[in-house]
């Protein structure tokens, strides 16, 4: 620690992310897979890496075994370093006793000494469950031209999705009037895209009262920040245009996937010039034979591909013989769709098996009951035996039995 | 045997005029290959993959590109405390103004050979693709009790005039010699050498002292009755790039699905550089058959019995048959070309034509703009 970074960031990573399901089952939400060759921590990491912030504590906390395996050392995003670097930070023991993460807050509370020990002026909060590529240096640079004790994020949304949101009133100035969490009637659609820059003498101080605070949840959200624009502090939103997406949901992690294909969306992932990055399998070019047909898709390194694929994302390593069909899905790393088989509108998780035949999830239009409709999910390992059918919106997380 | 006892060495120039169009501004070891490789990607994971954790690669001319893609060797788990990766870099004395034959790039290795505590040392050329098991090579070694064994290929020799041709009796060689293939079936060397580093370091002072120049004639058949030198067949998917032509050839025979199996087995995985590409994108009118395609591309026309490498981009209306085109080259729109060989970043301008033949790849030099 020879050098103090002016600037760390730390990355909550705890989340399970429940309404996930079976595909949170075993792991963290930031490890989810995501576009193909990616998990969703890779873009909070990368953009750290890429605006010149290279000292990350990522807090991890639930099923964080794939989480801190996969971060590792942090190579493959340049953050193996003899200065600052990522470190894994996990709930530990004290001599009060053993305490988990309670909250974001608490979190971060529990982990001042990390921060101390590099004494950052700033110090930036990131989630780790979004899709964005955002340049946290621009944000710094407003926040000190501010002068602000904390700078928040700030994305106009759609106002019928408003209520789903932490939402901001700003004057002229983008100064934080007032916050409103998740109202039915919404006053604004200027929403917190849960990225926070703060300087760290302030932040520090409002931890140390939050945790005294006995009535606090100690959520960043619900008790720092509106203590912190209770007491006067200078707050500014931060105005961001580009792609944001929260995957929190089965639908919003399968329509942030199939974005990718949109030419319209705002989310370039060929741009070198602000590369994700990602651990990366060691595996061959992917193969598409002569009896395949692909089209609008995207495929990852070591597929093997015979069948006809539209309209989907395949992860590495996925295999669709001849004569099997896979669209308008999600393909996870490792998965086997036989000869025969048809997966629509569907997300299958690492490693599954399609046997042949088999039917997985429903277009819409097919629906009798549209109200019924959803994606059809399979959990890792999972095998659907020969000409079995998966109901859309279902969520598989046993084997099914060949019919 | 420990395999952490097993020193490798890697001639990253052998045979570079043999393939002239690609090595002008390249060593043989960086010649991109199948996709997302480069040609020292094959041996360097051989070596690994097997438990060797120290590797030196020798070097001769135009290795700056083979330095970018080593780097500190960390895709290869080569970048360690101990032992690791060594480039090798030409060494000249007053006595020998360059480094011309591959005694004298043995000799530019000797003070790497001095200093390393391994016992024994294998040592390769880059033009050789394949996924083998060196620890059956080094078994072989010591059953046979040979101070050297050599592994071979039976087949039709590749076109390298010194290339040896090797004569055996019960696995031990008995002659060898050099020439054009005779078309037949023959036992040919995939230069792959294994010995005591001892036995090799007395062999380049030996030759060193007498001005000997010529490994294959002055080295190995010069002490084929006074060493025991054994071969050891490799009968797995093995080629020896000898030419444009097998280059193009060895390519697309990754295009059949048990060379593939053969050459990237899960259990011994090929390492390379990471380039973190996006995976490919197939746009709405992509029509891909046959073809073996690495990340990054976006492909919005037909692709026929191609090998796409890295961030290639094929536009609307184009058509690619039976191509390598390799990192960031670009088809555009309405663009057709056939048989052709395309060097890095290389451009086909919109609507042009440019046709080869299977039998006559036509290779276009990197970031040419046609």
């Amino acid at each position: 620690m020879s050098r103090n970074p002016e600037c760390i960031a730390m990355l909550l990573a705890g989340g399970q992310g429940s309404r996930l399901g079976i595909l949170t089952k075993h792991i963290a939400k930031p490890a989810v897979p995501y576009g193909g060759k990616y998990r969703i921590i890779d873009f909070p990491l990368s953009n750290c890496v890429n605006s010149g912030i290279y000292t990350v504590g990522v807090l991890t906390q639930y099923q964080p075994l794939e989480l801190n395996d996969y971060i590792g050392n942090g190579q493959p995003w340049d953050l193996d370093r003899e200065n600052g670097g990522v470190h894994i930070l996990s709930p530990y023991q004290q001599i009060q006793g053993t305490e988990w993460y309670k909250n974001t807050a608490n979190a971060i509370f529990q982990n001042i000494n990390f921060i101390d020990r590099y004494n950052p002026k700033y110090v930036a909060i990131l989630s780790g469950d979004h899709i964005y590529k955002m340049d946290y240096s621009k944000m710094l640079a407003y926040h000190k031209e501010k002068d602000a004790a904390c700078t928040i994020a700030m994305l106009e949304v759609p106002w019928e999705e408003a209520p789903r949101f932490g939402l901001m009133l700003v004057d002229d100035d983008n100064a934080i009037v007032e916050f409103e969490e998740k109202p039915k009637h919404p006053r604004s659609n200027k929403a917190s895209m849960g990225v926070y820059m703060f300087t760290w003498e302030k932040l520090r101080r409002y931890l140390l009262e939050d945790e005294a605070n006995p009535a606090s949840s100690n959520d960043f959200g619900h008790d720092l920040i509106p203590a912190m624009h209770a007491a006067g502090e200078r707050m500014f939103a931060y105005p961001f245009d580009g792609y944001w997406k929260d995957v929190g949901t089965i639908d919003s992690l399968w329509e942030a996937n199939l974005d990718l294909l949109d030419p319209k969306v705002d989310l370039d992932l060929t741009d070198t010039s602000w590369k994700i990055y990602s651990r990366n399998p060691s595996l061959p070019p992917h193969y598409v034979s002569a009896d395949a047909a692909v089209q609008n898709s995207l495929i990852a390194g070591g597929c093997d591909i015979e069948g006809e694929v539209d309209f989907s994302v395949l992860f590495s390593d996925v295999v669709v013989e001849k004569g099997a069909t896979v669209r308008d899905s999600i393909i996870m790393p490792g998965v086997t769709v036989r000869s025969g088989a048809l997966v629509q509108y569907a997300i299958v998780a690492e490693n599954a098996v399609i046997e042949a035949g088999a039917v997985v999830g429903k277009r819409p239009e097919d629906m009798q009951d549209r109200s019924d409709w959803g994606v059809a999910v399979v959990g890792e390992n999972i095998t659907i035996g020969e000409g079995a059918v998966v109901a859309p919106k279902a969520m598989i997380d046993a084997d099914v039995a060949a019919q | 045997m420990r395999t952490n006892n097993v020193l490798g060495l890697i001639f990253s120039n052998a045979y570079d005029s043999a393939l002239q169009e690609l090595t002008t501004l390249r060593t043989m070891g960086s010649v991109p290959f199948g996709g997302r490789y480069r040609l020292i990607d094959f041996m360097l994971s051989n070596m690994v993959n097997c438990g060797i954790t120290k590797v030196g690669v020798a070097t001769k001319s135009n290795y700056q590109s083979l330095m970018d893609h080593l780097g500190s060797g960390k895709p290869w788990d080569l970048s360690r405390k101990t032992g690791g990766i060594f480039i090798l870099p030409p060494f000249s004395t007053k006595e020998s103004a360059g480094v011309r034959n591959r005694i004298e790039v043995l000799r530019g290795c000797m003070d790497f050979l001095s200093h390393s505590r391994e016992e024994y040392v294998v040592i390769t050329d880059c033009n050789v693709v394949c996924n083998v098991d060196f620890r059956a090579l080094f078994d072989a070694h010591a059953k046979s009790g040979a101070d050297i064994t050599i592994a071979y290929k039976t087949g039709v020799k590749p076109s390298l005039i010194d290339l040896m041709r090797l004569e055996m009796e019960d696995g031990r060689i008995t002659d060898i010699s050099v020439g054009a293939p005779t078309g037949e079936t023959e036992t040919y060397s995939l230069n792959i050498f294994f010995m005591r580093k001892a036995l090799l370091e007395r062999l380049i002072n030996e030759a060193v002292s007498l001005h000997f120049d010529d490994f294959e004639r002055d080295i190995i058949r010069r002490n084929l009755h006074t060493l025991k030198i054994c071969g050891y067949e490799e009968t797995g998917f093995v080629r020896t790039i000898s030419g444009l032509q097998s280059y193009y050839d060895a390519n697309m025979e990754l295009l059949e699905r048990e060379n593939r199996r053969a050459l990237f087995t899960p259990e011994r995985p090929v390492y390379t550089k990471v380039r973190d590409d996006m995976p490919t994108i197939y746009g709405l009118d992509s029509k891909v058959s046959n073809s073996l395609i690495a990340d990054g591309c976006t492909i919005e026309g037909t692709v026929e019995n191609s090998i796409l490498f890295r961030g290639v981009r094929v536009g609307r209306g184009a058509v690619v048959r039976d191509c390598i085109l390799m990192q960031g080259s670009m088809i555009s729109e309405n663009a057709m070309a056939g048989c052709v060989v395309m060097d890095k970043n290389g451009v086909l301008k919109p609507g042009k034509t440019l046709c080869g033949d299977k039998t006559f790849p036509i290779y276009i030099g990197k970031s040419i703009i046609i």
